[in-house]
């Protein structure tokens, strides 16, 4: 074993090491084998590839939206070709990757080891999720193959039902069946973090991954039935004319806005949570430190989750409500922005007096804090009811998101993907390649959507094919953005599947982590522990490992 | 100096049009600039504060500089900070905009009144005397304009950025926002809620003239009839005055002064009677019915347009008495010949 100062990377001697022979990659072999698994962590690989290819689907989409936006003119494609590429994009990332992707990946594979467990409480129910999943992708799919489909992912009625003849039911129908899959997948996690935690596992003895899934669990057990019924609603009166949002029939077109965004606010913490969980994880590790203030960092997920189901008519303060319900809604909004910051605040003092080193999941994490930093400030601006009347429908709040989602979410995903890769596969990716994508990722990342906050100020709207020449410049530059951003997302693909032959062997516990999934082997077995263990520490107890370490030495020595 | 003539002409192009901010051309615009950079402020400070953190900790505390961390559990003392002042600083930014927002949307008394109507994918403009404008509109500087908007299928958004007021334009549904206009000149008018295949060429040209410039461009742009004058035409053909006449046994309510009055319903709810009031009650009828009166009003759903709907209720918003109501309604009676569009034009 080696021991450098700037890393706290420990691998086995790769002379005699091998990836253990016996785990639940080996365990079974044959397609059957993984299509009728109950493993979680099958089940999170199964997940890791489907959503890898819906996000370079998706990703594919954006890259063509801004090779179109290079030039004021609508030159590149025709103006239905561009409404239903930004729908597409929308409605894939949204609920074919950004929902599922940690929760669903890392989620699934790490929760039931992280309690010390087996297995999810539900293994058939979660393989149901997958197949769910599957069914509403390839009903997507189909959707863009006959022709796409152009509401835009929010399907504002009465445009969606009544004035558009594109595959709205097929892709209503998807979503639909998609949403299903994340509700079960919610359910999943709620009782096995109240059932399955192993002996001494409390509450608080909990790593903060888990609880961040607990409470976006709750969110998508909760909120995702209310968007089912909504996009029901649009079929219905599609189809049959029901009448509830129809204007001419005594409906309300508003009323398809509250539904639809008391969904799909909180869906924005079912994305975000869950990488904030894997921030906690990452930045402690290394900076070989507990993370500061457990209990405030597990409570504001909390009340993320329970604040975020009360703002939801932020999105409409421009659309004729009631100017007393709008105060009451920015005011609310003003407090779910409150724990964000109290997070932020605590990772940041989390590193005060570590001994912190700079691998690859760090550095993610780093870019996670800088852009959701700029991305939860620029909400402020949009929760505001004055600014919001100037900012809303226009590029500021495209840029906004994108912060958050791309810069918050994708940025955490790829932390853990890095984190955990070497206990998922049992082989390390390469270092030096890995750090350079983090930081092609950071910039391109900036250069893209930096611009796009000017341009929303200036007044761009959204969902524009073409636009006043003056815009020119600084979309340009988000082009280009864009261009090296997609540089750095395509990098990981190729030297992670590298890895998987070529990779250094890992061993259990390459980063010296404190969590129950870094104590048991890598792969793991498909049973996770050969014996159910006992949690008698805290989460992120490096005096508790440093004995155990040390034990193991003298006992082996 | 080897520069490329190419980057040469981007930098001087990016020179000549890198706005970071649009014109200020309302009232409004510099209200919303200040809570603007009040907002800029607050996210450069946050970012700086949190880079500058993760850095010197970074630095201080990197593994060849401190190769053992301290374990520390946390402190109230700094969760009560970072609690405290960003939640102090997020309600300024609560009130302020709040103030901010009841600004633009409470047009003052004294503001002229002017239609939009917007469709898939224009805009109409209908001043109050009669001039029509497609995806343009006209204003004079100095004077608060309120715009009375509905849509006549989608969603649709007003939004003029240079103004710092956007509005979204529902079907159905009156909605309302105000500017006054400072500066003379041509600024830009987008839809910015997505409203299907041309939402990007849903946009026109905001032209503000200087108060006698206004006045010039009116008399030079007038159809000849006001909204009102179109108004009971239409009030005339679509036969509203055989019913509402005005006489005391006529089957529906008077309708001389209606406009600002309180109503008696026959559900025992009253109404105060505004445009969308008299709108709703033109085509939804058995909804508003006056008390006293039977429910025997067709609905006009489908049969009279936005425009039509606007020009009626700007009729009755005029209407002080019935007499011409009378007088028209005597001379096609007696004349059982289509009525010779009784507009003739008010002096």
């Amino acid at each position: 074993m080696k021991e450098h100062d700037n890393s706290i990377l420990r691998l086995p001697d790769q002379a005699t090491a091998q990836v253990p022979k016996k785990n639940f990659i080996t365990a079974e072999d044959g397609l059957m084998s993984w299509l009728l698994t109950g493993d979680h962590k099958r089940i999170a690989m199964l997940y890791l590839f489907s959503i890898t290819f819906f996000f370079f689907i998706g990703g594919a989409f954006a890259g063509l939206i801004r090779l179109e936006l290079l030039t004021p003119m609508p030159d590149l494609v025709a103006s239905d070709t561009y409404n239903k590429l930004f729908t597409m994009h929308g409605v894939i990332m949204v609920f074919l990757f950004l929902v599922p992707s940690v929760p669903a990946t890392l989620g699934n594979f790490l929760i039931p080891i992280m309690l010390g467990a087996r297995d999810l409480a539900f293994p058939k129910i979660n393989l149901l999720s997958w197949y769910l999943y599957i069914i509403g992708g390839t009903l997507t799919l189909t959707a863009l193959v006959l022709g796409g489909v152009d509401t835009g992912w929010t399907f504002t009625t009465p445009l969606s039902t009544h004035y558009l003849n594109t595959h709205v039911v097929t892709t209503a129908t998807a979503i639909f069946i998609a949403g299903f899959s994340s509700i079960f997948t919610g359910l999943n996690f709620i009782v096995t973090i109240h059932r399955m935690r192993c002996p001494g596992m409390t509450w608080f003895r909990m790593p903060l991954f888990v609880w961040a899934h607990y409470a976006a669990s709750i969110l998508m057990v909760l909120g995702t039935p209310v968007l089912a019924i909504a996009i029901v609603l649009v079929a219905l009166e599609r189809t049959i004319g029901i009448g509830v949002f129809d204007p001419t029939k005594g409906g309300d077109p508003l009323l398809f806005q509250h539904l639809f965004w008391f969904y799909s606010h909180p869906a924005v913490y079912i994305m975000i949570l869950p990488g904030m969980g894997v921030i906690s994880e990452v930045i402690s590790t290394f900076s070989r430190k507990r993370v500061f203030g457990y209990t405030a960092v597990a409570f504001s997920s909390v009340a993320i989750a329970l604040f975020g189901f009360f703002v939801w008519e932020h999105h409409m303060f421009i659309m004729g409500v009631s100017n007393y319900s709008a105060l009451v809604f920015s005011l609310l909004t003003m407090l779910v922005a409150v724990p964000s910051a109290i997070k932020i605040f605590n990772w940041a003092f989390t590193l005060q007096k570590g001994s912190i080193t700079f691998e690859t999941p760090m550095l993610y994490a780093f870019g996670f804090m800088g852009l959701f930093t700029i991305g939860g400030l620029t909400g402020v601006f949009l929760g505001s009811l004055g600014m919001d009347i100037q900012l809303t429908e226009t590029y500021f709040i495209v840029a906004h998101f994108h912060f958050v989602m791309v810069g918050g979410m994708l940025m955490a995903f790829l932390s853990g993907v890095h984190f955990w890769w070497p206990k998922m596969t049992g082989r390390m990716y390469p270092e030096a390649l890995s750090k350079l994508a983090a930081v092609v990722t950071f910039i391109g990342f900036n250069l893209t959507f930096l611009p796009q906050f000017i341009l929303g100020y200036l007044g761009m709207p959204r969902r524009y094919h073409s636009y006043p020449p003056e815009f020119q410049i600084l979309n340009v530059m988000s082009t280009a953005g864009a261009t090296v951003l997609g540089i750095g997302y395509l990098m990981p693909v190729i030297y992670l599947a590298w890895s998987l032959k070529y990779g250094a062997v890992a061993g259990d516990n390459p980063w010296q982590a404190t969590g129950l999934e870094w104590q048991i082997q890598s792969p793991p077995l498909t049973e996770n522990f050969t014996e159910i263990p006992i949690m008698d520490h805290e989460a992120y107890d490096y005096e508790w490992l440093e004995h155990k370490t040390a034990h193991e030495v003298t006992t082996v020595g | 100096m080897g520069i490329s003539p190419v980057l040469w002409q981007f930098l001087v192009k990016w020179l000549n049009a890198s706005a970071l901010f649009p014109r200020e051309a309302s009232t409004i615009a510099p209200y919303m600039d200040a809570l603007y950079f009040f907002l800029l402020g607050m996210t450069v400070t946050g970012v700086i504060l949190v880079g500058a953190i993760v850095t010197t900790f970074s630095l201080r505390y990197r593994k060849s500089k401190s190769p053992v961390a301290t374990q520390i559990e946390g402190s109230t003392l700094l969760e009560a900070t970072w609690t405290i002042i960003p939640l102090g600083i997020f309600l300024v930014a609560f009130v302020w905009g709040a103030l901010l927002y009841f600004r633009i949307y409470t047009p003052p008394i004294n503001s002229m009144n002017i239609y939009i109507v917007g469709k898939q994918w224009m805009w109409k403009a209908e001043h109050p005397g009669g001039q029509h404008e497609i995806n343009a509109l006209h204003v004079p500087t100095g004077q608060p304009i309120q715009l009375t908007m509905i849509s006549q299928d989608v969603f649709h958004s007003f939004s003029i950025p240079e103004f710092r007021i956007k509005r979204e334009v529902i079907p159905g549904r009156y909605s309302t926002v105000w500017f006054q206009a400072t500066t003379p000149g041509e600024y830009h008018l987008f839809c910015t809620q997505y409203c299907g295949t041309n939402h990007s060429v849903m946009i026109g040209t905001i032209t503000v003239l200087s108060p006698s410039d206004y006045k010039k461009w009116t008399e030079e742009s007038t159809s000849g009839m006001s909204l009102a004058q179109n108004g009971e035409r239409l009030f005339a053909s679509m036969g509203c005055n055989a019913c509402h006449s005005g006489n005391a046994a006529a089957r529906g309510p008077n309708l001389a002064a209606v406009y600002g009055s309180k109503l008696q319903l026959t559900n025992g709810s009253s109404v105060l009677v505004n445009e969308a009031y008299l709108r709703d009650a033109i085509l939804n009828p058995s909804q508003h019915v006056t008390a006293g009166y039977a429910p025997i009003m067709p609905t006009y759903q489908g049969q009279i347009s936005e425009d039509g709907l606007i020009d009626i209720v700007e009729y009755l918003k005029t209407l002080n008495t019935n007499y011409r109501v009378q007088q028209t309604l005597t001379t096609s009676q007696s004349d059982q010949a289509a009525p010779p569009a009784s507009g003739v034009v008010k002096p």
